[in-house]
């Protein structure tokens, strides 16, 4: 069975799709949050890609006091999320929750004035060095199978995208908050008319949003350099996932990651100094046809 | 209607005398201080006629035009690449880099402009996003992330007193332009779709063909400031087209007013001047930056001048001749 795929497909470019998956699941993570606070609160939050790089820090202050090891990865993936998590509930009920009746454009720019903070913020307290997080021992070097080069580290992420979208699912179908804030995505009057604290409902759906981001952060923190200037690449990324996905749209956000991470590493195989274009250019050819993303937009 | 005549008086009153000495001034202190202050000046009023070419779509327009920086950067490597790769004569060159950003910008206009609103402003973060990454990648013609440095200008613009007057002239005839063109029909007709477009749509305006013809005039004048800064900085880099840079002159116009003429022209240099200084003192400028946005928007919503307006309408007129 192996040896029949890898007849059609050397294991090369395999690898290559697998790794392009796992910075997928990646990439669906935080947009998934993103595309949750966009939906529901209208806010297209510039600051997602600096909590991002905020978890991804948090992680190494964590693993680092914890020791590094396993106990500190662990400790760390549960930490930093939480952490990231706190700080948007205070931005949201300080900031955010007086200005909701914004026109677009403004509560745009409240949230890249946020990006701005941020990026500063984790200058001072972390400075401009590199950053890295060692990771378990159980998770180091290629799988034991068939001198296969897949990284271990890179089959786990590949099965924490599935966990955290059927979470997401199941907390927007199935609980009563995830159905309360789906009604206020579509129409927020009538979910206030009705007797719901409308207000309380964005601010867990904007710490939803952002605990996603932070755990994004602190997923992809032990593959590469912790650093600052993480979020400035990640967040355009985010947006045109977003885009393709369709506003708001969870679903949206999964279709629109595979397609963006399947062509990024496809493409540094085909053609490595132009790689980084190809997923660019897929986007505007989805745009050109499906001006409004793939999937429908909950707006 | 009664405010509007007063305005009106404001515009033929003091209001020509105030640019007027403005002019002259900028005109004669180059003479008198440092180079440094030169350069800044310069960088002022290419940013500012930056910020003012964004504010026609933004401000004018209601269209929100979120990656305004790529005409700008387009502009600007258009200029360069054509001067040190193509040996173009720089003059030539001039022409070309804004006649470039104004045919990128037809182009990008004509794909998003079927959107509206902030559907339109994210699909253009994609497209300049996709142009950014072709400048930053493609080492051979762009140079990539180095950019393009030491462009070679004309003797008579090559110092930076002769750069800054050929700034200063540049920058002062667009802004002219850009004046008459926010006063035409045509800015009516603009700030009309703004404000009602089914009602402009209603009375036979084709909205979608004036959105058009005001991007594609807004990315020109970013490619002409594209030109400027080559001229000021004889340097083009791919920061230039990055989108934090679109969201900054966004700031400024905020900051400024977009809803007045000179308000971008302004908060450009409000925030280009405080930049330069607390660069001398702190490295944390951009943090200032954020904090100065926040206030702005939690304080000021309707930017500097636009509440030195409200606020001071007699001093409001005088700046700003016959704005809202």
């Amino acid at each position: 069975m192996v040896d029949f795929i890898f007849s059609i497909c050397p294991p090369n470019v395999l690898c290559q799709i697998l790794v392009g998956l796992s910075r997928t699941t990646i990439l669906f993570i935080v947009t998934s949050g993103l595309s949750l606070i966009l939906g529901v609160l209208r806010i297209p939050n510039v600051a997602h890609g600096s909590l991002y790089m905020i978890g991804a820090f948090m992680a190494f202050s964590v693993s680092k006091l914890f020791g590094g090891g396993a106990t500190g990865f662990w400790l760390a993936l549960l930490i930093a999320p939480l952490g990231v998590a706190i700080l948007s509930l205070i931005i949201e009920r300080g900031l955010f929750s007086h200005l909701y009746e914004r026109e677009h454009l403004m509560l745009l720019l409240l949230t890249f004035s946020f990006a701005l903070l941020f990026g500063d913020l984790v200058k001072m307290i972390w400075g401009g060095e590199y950053r890295t997080v060692p990771m378990p021992e159980a998770f180091k070097g290629p799988i034991p199978f068939k001198n296969f080069p897949i990284p271990i580290y890179n089959i786990f992420l590949l099965l924490i995208g599935p966990l955290v979208a059927i979470g997401l699912w199941f907390l927007t179908n199935k609980t009563k908050i995830g159905k309360i804030s789906r009604a206020a995505a579509v129409d927020r009057e009538m979910v206030g008319a009705v007797g719901i604290n409308v207000s309380w409902v964005f601010a867990f759906v904007f710490v939803i949003g952002c605990f996603l981001a932070g755990l994004g952060g602190a997923l992809i923190a032990p593959i590469v350099n912790v650093t600052l200037g993480m979020d400035h690449t990640l967040i355009i990324e985010a947006f045109l996932i977003v885009i393709i996905g369709g506003l708001g749209n969870v679903w949206g956000a999964l279709m629109g990651a595979l397609i963006f991470g399947l062509t990024q590493s496809l493409g540094i195989l085909v053609w490595p100094q132009f790689g980084i274009v190809f997923p660019y250019a897929a986007v505007v050819i989805v745009l050109l046809f499906r001006p409004t993303g793939l999937l429908k937009s909950t707006w | 209607m009664v405010k509007e005549s007063v305005l009106v008086k404001g515009i033929q009153g003091k209001a020509p005398w105030l640019v007027l000495l403005l002019f002259v001034f900028l005109l004669i202190f180059p003479l008198v201080l440092a180079r440094f202050y030169v350069y800044l000046v310069a960088l002022i009023l290419v940013t500012g006629l930056l910020a003012t070419s964004l504010n026609i779509v933004l401000g004018y327009g209601g269209i929100y035009q979120f990656h305004h920086a790529v005409f700008y950067g387009v502009g600007a490597y258009g200029a360069a690449v054509m001067i040190t790769k193509l040996g173009v004569s720089p003059w030539l060159s001039f022409l070309a880099g804004p006649l470039l950003s104004a045919a990128l910008s037809l182009v990008m206009g004509a794909i998003c402009i079927r959107l509206s609103k902030l559907y339109f402003g994210m699909l253009q973060i994609s497209l300049g996003s996709l142009v950014w990454v072709i400048v930053y990648r493609w080492y051979s013609f762009t140079g990539g992330d180095d950019g393009i440095h030491g462009v070679a200008m004309p003797a008579l613009i090559a110092t930076p007193r002769g750069a800054y007057y050929f700034t200063l002239l540049v920058a002062g005839i667009c802004l002219l332009v850009m004046y008459r063109i926010v006063k035409s029909p045509f800015g009516s007709t603009l700030q009309g779709i703004r404000d009602n477009p089914i009602r402009s749509e209603a009375v036979g305006i084709n909205v979608k063909l004036q959105q058009l013809i005001a991007l594609v005039i807004a990315g020109f004048f970013a490619g002409v400031s594209g030109i400027l800064f080559v001229v000021v900085d004889n340097s083009a880099f791919p920061d230039m087209l990055f989108w934090t840079l679109s969201l900054e002159i966004l700031i400024m116009c905020l900051l400024g007013g977009w809803f007045t003429f000179l308000g971008p022209m302004l908060g450009a240099a409000i925030i280009v001047a405080l930049r330069t200084f607390a660069s001398t003192f702190t490295e944390y400028w951009t943090m200032i930056q954020g904090i100065i946005l926040m206030l702005v928007i939690i304080f000021l919503p309707q930017g500097v001048l636009g509440y030195l307006i409200a606020r001071f309408k007699r001093l409001g007129e005088a700046f700003l001749p016959g704005e809202r």
